[in-house]
């Protein structure tokens, strides 16, 4: 039996697609609607809500407990103001990412700590001889991002909620409710992220749904999570990277360089999992890059021109690996992509070789029209695709 | 004193269009519009407090994809939202249930179809594949300059021999088809597909939408494809409702000319195109200022810019004569409203997603022909046709949180109303659509916080389309390709040398679609449109 988040009650209900993916070993809406195309637009128009419970949580306190995700992850923890929230990877010895995710200063001696994957073994193994407690959290907690323009008002139509930068974090209450409320999100867009003790899980849910109805809230599935994340350029584990520890050669695995996420190792710190490795591939640079890709349109027209159709574009972005060319040679290949309802553009997210990686550089991406492999020129450009002002404003 | 590559006159959407490709080209262009804001007809305005309006153009229906592309409009602030269903309730005071729906979802979409007629819901797919199929054919006529029959100049002849080719591929079963959508009105073409009243009706509204034709004049089925168009695009999806209202297609199109270095000026009212030895020199602003350009774009509409801004004694006396008979009869109507609550439908109670489409009042073909006959004797429909949406539902920032506003278009409302246009008749439209929505959604008439009404007269008046025609001129087949707007002239020249036309009284013409603006700086350039 798969799990059910603390949630599950009301978005069972809400969900007329029956369209459900597993998560975490838990099962979540991939859209409530027949298709998530309304919901995608709620979260760059409205405001969207997304119950993100599967994500793993942990609490972590004590005197250490700064010095031990420090030791963990590759961004400077000890720097941190409570308050604060880094997105950040980690790794292991060789420097090649097991992770992503997010660690929240709550204050001088507790964080919060979020993961794809289950990290308790890996935090404890880090711990020795270090002043501190790791608690998993994953259950007792509940999880919900309310994305989208309008979220703010929504929150505000709850509660006091005192300004709040880009990545901060402030404890409150809404209706009555003791809620973490952080400005962090997967969509790159204004949103939040909600943390609750799992037992107040439907009182907040219904809450937000209640007030959300005067600012277009919807409940809102993984279809449309992962075209918004696409336009972000926010890459997803187990899809566009390898976390090292299921990597089976090494080939599989990528280092932070690697990824795009060179602005989150600091190598000024003293010690941390992967540091050595790290600053050698920062040496010599790292043999690939993690870009955007744009695919052109009037390429794409003129192959399906030629089998006399009009042009056909992806209803829900795609999660398989497919070849990027320059002429003859393979430059790479794309993890998942996207037709972008708001920008109009066809993107995806790549792996390149770094001699390909520069922004304007023109390749071909494979595509299959009527069943035959075809190329269509596409152009690296820079990520994210959509960066609003809101978003940090 | 400045000069000027090119001068626009009007920044409506085709000018700015018009005005962006021509700056990316490189040339110093200069946008010369009348009002203080841009947009023409695609304009947002905040009516009532908290409240905002698309005055007047209301959907973004056929808005071509390469213009969004090339122009990269999303860039610069468009984002377009699906209008995803349409509601048409069968009955004033109708019971729960008495309505027809078209959905998105296919499946969703064919039960409530076959809820009316098992027949009609398996005619809607074949039906929705010969549009698609007749939509590929036409579609390539949208992006040429049309080539004119009786010319024997070379690109013409050569335009003229590309499109022959087109026409001679179309398979003969596909060209009969096609021959009788050229011919047909939609009422007869839908006649022999469906027989639902209300789907029949409902569809054969885009056929007379703008038009002082009713669903049963011949030549209306045509229309029904021009506006079918927009769905060859797919996933594309240009079709929907812009964020923050029609004036953000506008405001993003400006934003892209901007970029591109072009100067927009506004409260700039064009008095005079001047003209001196046959060539267009100058646009003489009110006032007398005199921008002087190489070349003059006219985007208003052909009789505003012949018979006005040029004048009749510098042009050809058999031209003057076609402008002069270009019909315009404008004959739509909008009432937008500022709402406490969303209106209740007796059909469908409630609050659900039918209020995120649109919303149809077409019962069926007869009532729209008896609409259509109140207005051939010169008033207004005692029953009109309306399409009505809810913006606020897709865009909450368009109202207050709660409130909401409805655009509500209206036809038909013919320009020549017996009387003329007066302030009492202005209400009386306000009262009639009010009175006919509140027969489907009675607490209408209570949620009303403020209500704006605008007749042709008042189309004219403030954005200057002659008879308040939203086309800048019929889209029937006699004033269409290359006879729009004059033949011999349709290829976006015009009898004075240095002055051209981009406004949606050229091909293709109609609607929020930028082709017109797009095609005539292309042929500015010398490509081929």
């Amino acid at each position: 039996m798969l799990k059910t988040t603390p949630f599950h009650e009301r978005t069972s209900a809400l969900c007329a697609s029956h369209a459900w993916r597993r998560w975490a070993g838990y099962v979540v809406a991939s859209s409530y609607e027949l298709s998530h195309e309304r919901e995608y637009h709620c979260i760059r128009a409205a405001a969207a809500l997304f119950d993100v419970s599967p994500l793993y949580k942990y609490l972590i306190r004590g005197r250490d407990a700064a010095r031990l995700l420090d030791r963990v992850v590759t961004r400077d923890v000890a720097r941190s103001q409570a308050g604060q929230v880094l997105y950040t990877p980690w790794c292991d010895a060789a420097g090649k990412v097991l992770d992503d995710g997010t660690v929240a200063r709550l204050d001088e001696a507790s964080f919060r700590m979020t993961s794809a994957e289950p990290s308790l073994r890996w935090l404890e193994a880090n711990s020795i001889g270090l002043d501190l407690t790791v608690q998993d959290i994953s259950e007792s907690t509940a999880a919900l991002s309310l994305q989208g323009p309008q979220s703010l008002a929504v929150l505000k139509a709850l509660g006091d909620i005192p300004p709040l930068k880009y990545f901060r974090l402030a404890r409150t209450q809404l209706r009555g409710i003791p809620v973490d409320v952080s400005r962090t999100g997967y969509t790159g867009d204004l949103g939040f992220e909600l943390w609750v003790e799992s037992a107040h899980a439907l009182a907040l849910w219904d809450a937000l749904m209640e007030v959300g109805r005067d600012y277009g809230l919807q409940a809102a599935g993984m279809l449309a999570l992962d075209v918004a994340r696409i336009e972000a350029g926010l890459m997803l584990i187990d899809v566009d990277y390898v976390p090292a520890k299921k990597a089976l050669i090494e080939s599989q695995t990528s280092s932070p360089y690697e990824l795009d996420l060179a602005w989150a190792v600091n190598l000024e710190k003293e010690q941390f999992v992967g540091k050595q490795a790290l600053a050698a591939e920062k040496a010599r640079g790292p043999a690939w890059q993690f870009v955007g890709i744009e695919i052109g349109y009037p390429g794409l027209e003129r192959l399906y021109a030629d089998v006399g159709l009009a042009t056909r574009l992806p209803q829900a972005a795609w999660r398989t690996s497919v070849p990027i060319y320059s002429g003859a040679e393979q430059a790479g290949y794309a993890t998942s992509g996207g037709w972008s309802p708001l920008l109009k553009k066809y993107i995806a997210l790549a792996h390149l070789r770094s001699r390909w990686a520069r922004p304007g550089t023109e390749l071909d991406i494979e595509i299959t029209v009527e069943h035959r492999r075809k190329r269509a020129a596409a152009r690296v450009v820079k990520k994210p695709f959509f960066d609003p002002e809101r978003k940090r404003a | 004193m400045k000069r000027y590559d090119v001068a626009i006159v009007g920044g409506g959407h085709n000018g700015l269009v018009c005005a962006a490709y021509l700056a990316r080209a490189g040339k110093q262009v200069v946008v010369l519009e009348r009002r203080e804001r841009v947009g023409g007809a695609a304009m947002s305005e905040e009516v009532f407090p908290g409240f905002r309006f698309s005055v007047f153009s209301y959907v973004v229906s056929l808005l071509r994809p390469e213009i969004i592309r090339e122009l990269d409009l999303p860039r610069h602030g468009l984002h377009i939202l699906p209008l995803e269903s349409t509601l048409t309730p069968l009955q004033e005071g109708g019971k729960a249930g008495e309505y027809l729906a078209q959905w998105n979802d296919h499946d969703q979409n064919r039960r409530e179809l076959a809820r009316h007629s098992p027949r009609d819901a398996e005619a809607y797919d074949e039906f929705g594949m010969e549009l698609h199929q007749m939509a590929r054919l036409i579609k390539p006529i949208l992006a040429v300059a049309p080539p004119d029959p009786a010319s024997l100049h070379p690109r013409e002849l050569l335009d003229l021999a590309r499109l022959a080719r087109m026409f001679r591929n179309i398979e003969k079963r596909k060209f009969n088809a096609l021959w009788r959508l050229l011919t047909m009105s939609s009422a007869e073409y839908l006649d022999a597909w469906f027989e639902s009243e209300a789907l029949k009706a409902t569809k054969s509204a885009s056929g007379i939408i703008g038009t002082m034709l009713g669903p049963r004049s011949p030549g209306t089925a045509y229309v029904l494809l021009h506006h079918y168009m927009g769905e060859l695009d797919g996933v594309f999806r240009a079709w929907g409702f812009a964020k923050g209202g029609n004036g953000s297609v506008s405001a993003a199109i400006a934003a892209a000319a901007l970029g591109f270095g072009a100067e927009i000026r506004t409260s700039a009212p064009v008095h005079e195109i001047a003209v001196k030895g046959g060539r267009a020199k100058a646009a003489v602003l009110e006032g007398g200022e005199e921008v002087e350009a190489d070349i003059v774009v006219s985007g208003a509409d052909p009789r505003r810019t012949f018979l006005g801004l040029v004048g009749e004694k510098h042009l050809p006396g058999e031209f003057v004569d076609s402008i002069r008979r270009f019909k315009f009869r404008g004959s739509s109507a909008k009432v937008n409203l500022a709402l406490g609550e969303l209106p209740d439908f007796t059909c469908l109670p409630g609050r659900g997603p039918h209020l995120r489409g649109a919303i149809s009042i077409s019962p069926s073909i007869a009532y729209l022909e008896r609409a259509y006959d109140d207005a051939k004797y010169g008033e207004i429909s005692r029953r009109p046709y309306m399409d009505i949406v809810i913006p606020s539902m897709l865009d909450p920032a368009m109202a207050p949180p709660g409130k909401h506003v409805m655009s509500v278009f209206v036809q038909y409302a013919p320009y020549h109303v017996n009387g003329g246009w007066t302030d009492a008749r202005r209400e009386a439209l306000g009262d009639a659509v009010v009175d006919t929505i509140a027969g489907y959604a009675p607490n209408i008439k209570s949620a009303i916080v403020h209500r704006q009404v605008v007749t042709p007269a008042d189309i004219e008046r403030v954005v200057g389309l002659s008879e308040g025609n939203i086309f800048q001129g019929e889209l029937s087949l006699q004033q269409m390709f290359f006879l729009r707007p004059a033949p011999a002239w349709a290829r976006y020249r015009t009898p004075i040398d240095g002055l051209w036309q981009c406004g949606s009284g050229t091909h293709p013409g109609g609607g929020v679609m930028g082709a017109s603006g797009r095609n005539a700086a292309v042929a500015i350039l010398g490509g081929r449109a």
